[in-house]
């Protein structure tokens, strides 16, 4: 039976294996846990869950594979009456009654309540009228009815059934998001560090070396290894990008956190001749592009982030740009940018799948000599191993 | 020993559970949560209750897996070794232990608190597999083998910010100590102020979790910050009246700073308090 229980994890994606097997063996022998359903499912989650992401999913296994014991178990109970007593104490107050009432006034709320419970003689799943979980009928819970009654939830303490069902950690499901530290993390790889500055970290190869030559102390110092990676940041800012402005600022404060030698532009759509640094600004005080070009030599990376959709004409011809006449098309400048930054990359937030039907994309990308990636981790970890190499043309 | 929770913890069902696994079979209990969810103060819980001492091992971003098991001061020894200090033919002298060393040999059986894994490198965990499966090293510098002679009970905690291996994984149990609900958070608030105000707590409390829940926070506050709020509103006798206004969005919370540790979410709630007086 465990067996069973242990292939049915594994088939819903969790890494478990023999050596939890036998731990969980060895702590039933042990004696760790009194002999309740509610213990053995703490037990079993302690030793097969090893990350809060799963244990939704674990919930959901245990719930099927233990389904049969977990009734044998439970007594006979009049539970109509508890879910009752449970909507009546904590479900509903003055507002919710209030906000329930295109049912009808609350007394007949809770007499067709009443009257569906009395119909009803176990638990239920689905439907459209019974009450349990996942209908639509007003009563039960996570159905559609919004105004639905909630019924369910904590306040039955003695039956364990409700630990597992309450599925509390729903909402840390595949919480591996495109957080700060996970971008970080991607961005591990584009580090070579150098030593230079202040020397004020022990070489203790060169003081033994120098001790053994001199035959007195002979204290050897050195600097301390740091990231010599310098980036440029072109973000693209406004119209489209609005949707995506929580991953740029999430990805922006990791590379902040990350690069010492980091600067960062804004521009919209489509480089042109000028770009800006602040945007309550951005008229006003606009950089020249080709003072970018000239300032950071080719040592630096170019890093674009942008979702590339514009009408193709703000590439590819003059004055097609949306928000003034630009004498160059932003073809011309994307080549000399990707030109003195051979180490180039262009980040996109928009799904890779739907690039091939913007065409503005289709032409970014074969400015950037194929170097756009989508801003997922796997994406950034992409573009950060292409920053470390020169694109070759 | 059966851990049940003391005078100053309150633990949930599936906690207790999860630690007398660990103790029983002397296994790392890996404990994940929220900042401020006790994480830490749970080692210290555990070493209470089984009358244990604690060894506390804070992980820095600079930690190295091995200086938790020795160091080698080759420096000092070489300075020793110019002034012609007798001490110097003697490699022992220079070793520096550790705090799985100090762990391995204490003479009552200790936990072993390694705190903040993730805040290592990444090949931290990897580093310290052998160490925490056989609960033995060698120093290969003197040629010792130091093994506990009773495997330490080992809680390790970590806030999520990297993924450690499975391997490591593999030989832990694992809690995740979920943030509490309002009868859980209730029994914390009575075991740290008994005898508080019943109606103070109760509006706290409320205030409390209608500040969690307003969408938009960039640090939700967790039971640290609770407890360091009513603290506050204790020491500032302050009357209840303070705590009179029910919506948090009408007017900040008194002490806001216990509450509120990021100036863009104190920002939130000026603005939702501005809106509501004007509106």
């Amino acid at each position: 039976m465990f067996l069973s229980f242990i292939e049915e994890l594994r088939g819903a994606g969790l890494k478990v294996g023999p050596k939890e097997h036998l731990a969980l063996l060895e702590a039933l022998d042990a004696g760790v846990i009194e002999p309740r359903v509610e213990e053995f499912y703490y037990l079993a989650r302690a030793t097969f869950v090893k990350d809060e992401g799963q244990i939704d999913r674990f919930d959901r296994v245990f719930g099927r594979v233990f389904k049969g014991v977990v009734e044998a178990q439970e007594e006979a109970a009049d539970i109509p009456e508890d879910w009752l007593r449970a909507v009546m104490e904590r479900m509903l107050n003055e507002e919710e009654r209030a906000a329930i009432k295109s049912l009808g006034s609350w007394d007949e709320i809770m007499e067709t309540l009443r009257k569906r419970l009395e119909e009803q003689k176990e638990r239920h799943q689905g439907g459209n009228k019974w009450i349990g979980t996942g209908g639509t009928s007003p009563f039960g819970h996570g159905g559609y009815n919004p105004e639905g009654v909630r019924i369910g939830g904590p306040g039955r303490h003695n039956r364990a059934i409700k630990v597992w069902e309450k599925r509390e950690f729903r909402n840390l499901d595949n919480s591996v998001e495109l957080g700060t530290r996970n971008i970080k993390l991607a961005l591990r790889r584009l580090r070579r560090f150098a030593r230079e500055g202040a020397a004020d970290e022990l070489d203790l190869d060169a003081t033994i070396a120098g001790t053994a030559r001199r035959g007195f102390l002979d204290v050897a110092m050195r600097p301390e290894r740091r990231n010599a990676i310098k980036l440029l940041l072109f973000l693209d800012i406004g119209g489209s990008m609005d949707p995506h402005i929580h991953l740029c600022e999430e990805l922006f404060s990791a590379l902040t956190a990350e690069f010492k030698h980091l600067e960062f532009f804004y521009f919209h759509n489509c480089v042109y001749e000028g770009l800006w640094k602040d945007n309550l600004r951005r008229h006003g005080e606009r950089i020249p592009t080709r003072d970018v070009l000239h300032r950071f030599g080719s040592d630096y990376k170019a890093l674009f982030v942008g979702d590339a959709r514009m009408s193709p004409y703000e590439i590819t011809i003059p004055g097609g740009s949306v928000e003034h006449d630009n004498p160059e098309p932003g073809a011309a400048w994307m080549q000399r940018l990707t030109a003195t930054y051979p180490c180039a990359a262009w980040l996109n937030p928009v799904p890779p799948m739907e690039w091939e039907y913007s065409m503005s994309t289709t032409l970014i990308g074969e400015l950037m000599g194929g170097r756009m990636y989508p801003l997922t981790l796997d994406g950034i970890d992409a573009a950060a191993r292409a920053l470390l190499r020169p694109n070759a043309r | 020993m059966r851990f049940e929770g003391t005078q100053d913890y309150v633990a949930t069902d599936d906690l207790k559970v999860a630690v007398n696994a660990a103790v029983t079979l002397r296994r790392p209990l890996l404990v994940k949560g929220e900042p401020g969810t006790g994480k830490t103060v749970l080692a210290q819980q555990i070493a209470r209750a089984a009358g244990a001492p604690l060894i506390e091992w804070h992980v820095k971003s600079t930690t190295k897996a091995h200086q938790g098991l020795y160091e080698y001061d080759a420096v000092a020894r070489l300075r020793d070794g110019q002034l012609g200090d007798p001490r110097v033919h003697d490699i022992a002298n220079y070793i520096r232990r550790g705090k799985l060393w100090k762990a391995f040999t204490s003479p009552a059986l200790p936990v072993l608190l390694i705190d903040e894994i993730d805040k290592a490198d990444i090949e931290f965990p990897n580093d310290l597999l052998q160490e925490l499966d056989r609960m033995s090293f060698d120093v290969y510098e003197t040629g010792e083998t130091v093994a506990a002679r009773e495997r330490p009970i080992v809680v390790i905690t970590s806030n999520n910010e990297k993924e450690l291996p499975d391997a490591f994984l593999r030989r832990c149990f694992f809690h995740y100590i979920s943030f509490p609900d309002r009868e859980t958070m209730q029994a914390i608030v009575d075991v740290h102020f008994p005898g508080i105000d019943k109606r103070l707590v109760a509006r706290a409390l409320e205030m409390f979790f209608q500040v969690r829940e307003t969408p938009g926070l960039k640090k939700k506050p967790s039971t640290s910050e609770l407890i360091d709020w009513l603290k506050l509103l204790m020491h500032e006798e302050m009357p209840l009246s303070v705590l009179a206004e029910k919506d948090v969005r009408k007017s900040i919370p008194p002490l806001h700073g216990a509450l509120l540790k990021n100036e863009a979410d104190v920002q939130l709630f000026e603005r939702l308090a501005f809106l509501s007086r004007r509106g």
